[in-house]
């Protein structure tokens, strides 16, 4: 097995370029156990973790990583190496969601090594990092040596394990809005920490165009929206945002109803489809709640 | 026995202390050698080709395209097995090799020898196998009902034990009736199968195994090589966790046979997916009970039928069948019992030993009962089985009278009367989601959640029963080494991390008063010291160190004597011979001078009976041991999930020889029995296991075990070594039970399988059967 080490985003395309079949690697937090498995035999490896540009995050208000400033900026560009444990760390205030979501991930071995760039290779259905990058509405910057685009995250994810990325794209960043308004991300597992989502819900309010996003894991093919509940949240919240109060039972109840219609379960060994969409109703009602108390009171914040 | 002052260090150390542990800092550190780590400069890697079908006939099996990669040393079928291609614990029905049968997915097929393991796995995948494919038998009431094809020649059924007792018709006015299935439980032990067998010049073989008893695997080894025993030499390597799952063989034949083929070193590691095929489970149970009682809460009568499900070959299932049944109704008295339990073949994975041994099953059945009865009583469980414990002199179904202590009632006290813990989260409510169910998924901040609280209680034989010629041997040798008295103990018994060459130097120290202990490895070059399970090591490999000490320290006060002005009793403490009066009248060192004391000593537990095969009566286990726990868990009845709040213990240890090792047995075995009630489960279809790693086949975390309150009782049994009784089972066995009864009190579920899955709960709660506090 060949073992590529690009030192930088250049070298790293112009590599996945000349071998297309190369698989990346960043944490290894997935593809070692499929070698240690024997699911996958690549031909050659190629390391991105010497890529300094994939490690860093930055806004368009200026570069992150300074502990100190805050840059400012509508947009988080947050590279595809940059490890949970960064995540949590430091973007927690613009990134509340994705950050909920990274806490979720595995141990802080896992999160010290594991990348959402990782998460978006490995495409999983119970990759935790997609349901917030659906509900913040985010987009994948995907590169090769032919250019750059950005595919939004809805339209990124096409079965399980696969993706709209071509053989000698990289991810090379996601670009994430800042979040304007409470986020929440919930995860059901068999076990109170270091478990495979049996399915997850993750919402985002957006108080500055009204709009209500949300995202689903574990629960079809692909992580999904839920669209219908997102129309019908944003149509509920639409009056509500100036003089808010509490939410009344029956819009809680029926935004759950139409997230757990949105999901296209299975039976499989982590839980059964009629589990799935049970669960999803509560969470996506509970994370409703939890996020619009949360705009209510003013208690979110982007120190949260 | 006095002890002077100066020996506080010796006492410590002794009997009763908590010394280190010689494998703990290692271990901690990751320096401890595992079997997987075995070494050798000239060595091959094994690598086994295995079934993918639960159920098929092979009709042609081509070596040839693996024996010509290059790398490869040997490719080997049942063809080559040189002695008898059949081995087992307790009916020699599984194949090295498979000959013309598969019966579960997994089964070894043909084994390979290369100079790399990853060449090695390739060399079995190049490994042609045609198979017919049958259909699998895999449920257990099906494969005893008529018409269903044996699997093998003697049929489905492994082994029939009946209890009769009392009134085969009995009535009362109380009857509750219940059906409870188990699922199948992993040991999960972190070290995979792994050793390294080495050949001999003089023909045999030296084997370094990570095992749980050595000479039962030197018998099947050697049988199965067709050489005589002696020349089948086994040390045991270091081992990563047991729990029952080494007491068969798994690459044990397969390594010798390669290693005296092709002349050179073999080892075998397994990885963590094929360790789920290459190890026996928990057996998978169904059971039904009835219990009826009179109006006031006394038993009355049980009748039970327990079906054990042992999938494809036979290992410990009529041992577990034989506890299963004999303890059946629990630690209750019971004046009518009728129980019937069944162990079968099937297609599925092949169950045997772990931890709790056929009696977890049947307290989940047992305990499920006692609480549906109390319901039907509207009476409190606890004061339910206070009322029909056993105690000292009770019968139990088999007619055998508990003959030492047998706290049960005490037990239940204890755990009921604990403290209960506080609601989660501070004044305003607001918890840490490490605290709720869910944990750190973030699915509460308290919606839903409801809290319950249940109890279990359990009861286990320690040691091999039913006549079972359960024995041990030890040798101990005391020598002066460099001026200083040197004990030295030497028995084939298998530390599986356990504490047990930690608990027989300090036997050592306790009996000769000698500090200086060196335990040597366990290998074949003594005498058996039996299997490192059924809660028995410290009872009778125990019990062989301190007769095997107690026969040196004889001889040496016997020469003490001849040297001595005579004159009272003599005994060893702090490496001097001291008198009645507590002065030191002798140094052993001077005394013994170039003299070595050595003894061997093969020691037995008090002799069992067979069961009676018409009535199950009979004396047929050594010794009980019993534990109860009391579970406080908050369950999020919405979504099902649950967290274990607080496990408290209570446990009669008789004497605790090691009490921080006793604590440890209890913690471990608490949080086993969690993860039975809760999340582990083998998930078999269609005779495949669906689920063959760590990432779905769930065990504790840190942040699902709780705080363990544990209450140790040293009530000493008069027949045992010291007073002891067994640890390591008891409390596998009801914290389950307690855990499920705790859940059903929070949601009102009926909960009648075990583990307890989400949708269980989300589906069947019953909304105002539960008490929330
Ligand atoms: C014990 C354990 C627990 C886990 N728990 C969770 C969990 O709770 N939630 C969860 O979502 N996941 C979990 N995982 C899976 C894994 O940690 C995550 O999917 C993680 O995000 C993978 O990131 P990585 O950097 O380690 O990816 P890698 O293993 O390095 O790569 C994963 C895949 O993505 C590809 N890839 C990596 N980087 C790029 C890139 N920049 N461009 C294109 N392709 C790329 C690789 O080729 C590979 O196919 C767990 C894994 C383990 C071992």
């Amino acid at each position: 097995m060949e073992f590529l080490r690009p030192a930088s985003l250049t070298e790293a395309l112009e590599a996945k370029a000349a071998h297309p079949d190369a698989t990346p690697i960043a944490g290894g937090t997935d593809l070692m156990v499929e070698l240690n498995f024997d699911k996958r035999r690549p031909s050659a490896l190629l390391d991105l973790t010497g890529v300094a540009e994939l490690a860093e995050w930055d806004t368009d208000g200026g570069s992150g990583g300074d502990p100190g400033g805050d840059p400012g900026g509508d947009t988080v560009r947050l590279g595809a190496c940059v490890p949970y444990s960064r995540i949590i760390g430091e973007l927690g205030g613009r990134l509340p969601g994705l950050a909920m979501a990274a806490r979720t991930v595995g141990s802080p071995q896992i999160r010290n090594r594991g990348t959402v760039g990782g998460n978006l290779g490995s495409a999983s259905p119970a990759g935790d990092a997609h349901p917030p990058l659906l509900a913040a509405g985010a987009a994948v910057e995907a590169a090769s040596t032919r250019g750059s685009r950005r595919i939004p995250a809805a339209e990124f994810f096409h079965g399980p394990k696969r993706s709209a990325l071509a053989a000698d794209e990289l991810v090379v960043a996601v670009h994430l809005p800042v979040a304007t308004g409470p986020q929440q991300f919930s995860k059901v597992g068999t076990r109170n920490a270091m478990v495979i989502a049996v399915c997850s819900f993750s919402l985002a309010l957006h108080p500055e165009t009204g709009a209500v996003g949300t995202g689903i894991g574990s629960a079809g093919p692909t992580p999904l929206r839920a669209e219908d509940a997102q129309l019908f949240a944003a149509a509920e919240l639409e009056g509500r945002w100036e003089a808010p109060g509490p939410l009344p039972d029956s819009v809680l109840r029926r935004f759950g109803e139409l997230v757990a219609a949105a999901a296209k379960p299975i039976d499989d060994v982590r839980g059964t489809a009629e589990y799935r969409r049970h669960a999803l109703a509560v969470l996506a009602r509970r994370t409703l709640t939890w996020a619009w108390d949360d705009y209510r009171t003013g208690s979110w914040s982007r120190c949260a | 026995m006095t002890r002077s002052s100066t020996e506080r260090a010796d006492t410590t150390a002794g009997i009763g202390g908590s010394p280190i542990r010689p494998d703990g800092a290692l271990k901690v550190k990751g320096e401890f050698a595992y079997s997987s780590d075995l070494w050798a400069e000239d060595m091959l890697w094994g690598a086994t080709l295995r079934s993918p079908h639960p159920h098929a006939r092979i009709t042609a099996v081509r070596i040839g395209k693996a024996l010509a990669l290059p790398g490869v040393h040997a490719v080997l079928t049942h063809d080559d097995v040189p002695g008898r291609n059949r081995f087992g614990l307790e009916h020699a029905d599984q194949p090295v090799l498979a000959e013309d049968v598969v019966r579960y997915q997994g089964e070894p097929v043909a084994v390979v020898a290369a100079d790399h393991p990853e060449t090695a796995r390739r060399a079995a995948a190049l490994i042609e196998v045609d198979y017919d494919v049958l259909d699998p038998v895999t449920d257990p009431e099906t494969a005893l009902a008529d018409g269903t094809p044996a699997l093998h020649p003697d049929g489905n059924l492994v082994r029939h034990v009946r209890i009769r007792r009392g009134d085969p018709e009995p009535a009362a006015p109380v009857v509750v009736t219940g059906e409870y299935t188990v699922g199948m439980q992993d040991q999960a032990f972190l070290g995979p199968e792994s050793g390294m067998a080495v050949p001999a010049e003089d023909g045999g073989v030296d084997l370094y195994v990570a095992t749980q008893w050595l000479h039962v695997d030197q018998r099947q080894i050697a049988e199965s090589l067709g050489v005589p025993q002696e020349k089948v030499r086994i040390t045991l390597a270091g081992v990563g966790g047991a729990f029952g799952a080494r007491e068969d063989l798994s690459m044990q034949v397969h390594a010798c046979m390669l290693a005296m083929h092709t002349g050179k070193p073999v080892k075998f590691v397994y990885g963590r997916e094929e360790s789920f095929f290459g190890h026996v489970h928990r057996h998978p149970a169904v059971m039904r009970y009835e219990h009826g009682a009179t109006e006031d809460g006394r038993l009355v009568y049980v009748r039970a039928r327990i079906l054990l499900d042992g999938g494809a070959y036979a290992s410990t299932t009529s041992a577990v069948v034989g506890n299963a049944a004999t303890l059946g109704v629990g630690p209750y008295e019971v004046p009518n019992a009728h129980v019937d339990a069944f162990g079968l073949y099937t297609n599925n994975p092949p169950c045997g030993a772990m931890r709790g041994f056929g009696a977890v099953q049947a307290c989940f059945g047992y305990e499920s009962q006692m609480d549906k009865l109390a319901a039907a009583l509207g009476m409190d469980p606890v004061d339910l089985r206070v009322r029909n414990a056993v105690r000292e002199g009770s019968t139990m179904p088999t007619g055998q009278v508990i003959d030492s202590a047998a706290p049960v009632a005490e037990l239940l006290r204890l755990v009921r009367d604990k403290p209960m813990p506080a609601p989660v989260g501070d004044a305003e409510g607001v918890a840490d989601p490490r605290e709720l169910p869910g944990g750190v998924s973030n699915t509460t901040r308290g919606e839903g959640v409801r809290r319950g609280v249940g109890y279990g209680v359990g009861i286990k034989n320690v040691a091999f029963s039913e006549g079972f010629d359960d024995y041990s041997t030890a040798r101990v040798r005391l020598e002066v080494i460099g001026g200083e008295p040197v004990v030295s103990v030497h028995t084939a018994a298998a530390e599986v991390g356990q504490g047990l060459v930690t608990l027989q130097a300090q036997i050592a120290r306790t009996e000769l008063g000698v500090h200086q202990v060196t335990i040597l490895p366990a290998d074949t070059a003594v005498g058996s010291a039996g299997s490192s399970s059924a809660s028995r090591q410290s009872y009778v490999t125990g019990g062989a160190v301190k007769a095997a000490c107690e026969a040196v320290r004889a001889e040496v006060l016997a020469i003490a004597a001849d040297v001595l002005p005579a004159g009272g009793e003599l005994y060893l403490n702090g490496g001097k011979v001291i008198a009645s009066t507590g002065e030191a009248v002798a140094d052993v060192a001077a005394l013994l001078g170039d003299r070595v004391v050595e003894h061997t000593v093969e020691w037995r537990h008090r002799p069992t009976q067979p069961l009676d095969p018409a009535t199950g009566q009979g004396n047929a286990h050594v010794q009980y041991a019993f534990a109860a726990h009391r579970a406080v868990v908050d369950v999020d009845t919405e979504l099902g999930l649950v967290r274990v709040v607080e496990l408290a213990c209570a446990q009669d240890v008789g004497r605790a020889l090691n009490p921080q090792a006793v604590v440890g047995q209890i913690q471990g075995g608490s949080a086993q029995g969690l993860g039975l009630a809760v999340m582990e489960e083998i998930q078999v279809v269609g005779g495949k296991v669906v689920n063959p790693s760590f990432t779905d086949y769930l065990i504790p975390t840190i942040l699902d075990m709780p705080p363990m309150p544990i209450d140790v009782l040293e009530l000493a049994d008069p027949h045992a070594p010291y007073g002891l009784r067994g640890v390591g089972e008891p409390p596998t066995i009801s914290a389950t039970p307690a855990i499920v009864a705790a859940v059903r009190a929070a949601t009102g579920a009926a909960l009648t399988r075990i583990p307890i899955r989400p949708e269980h709960v989300v589906f069947t709660t019953v909304e105002d059967g539960g008490h929330s506090s």
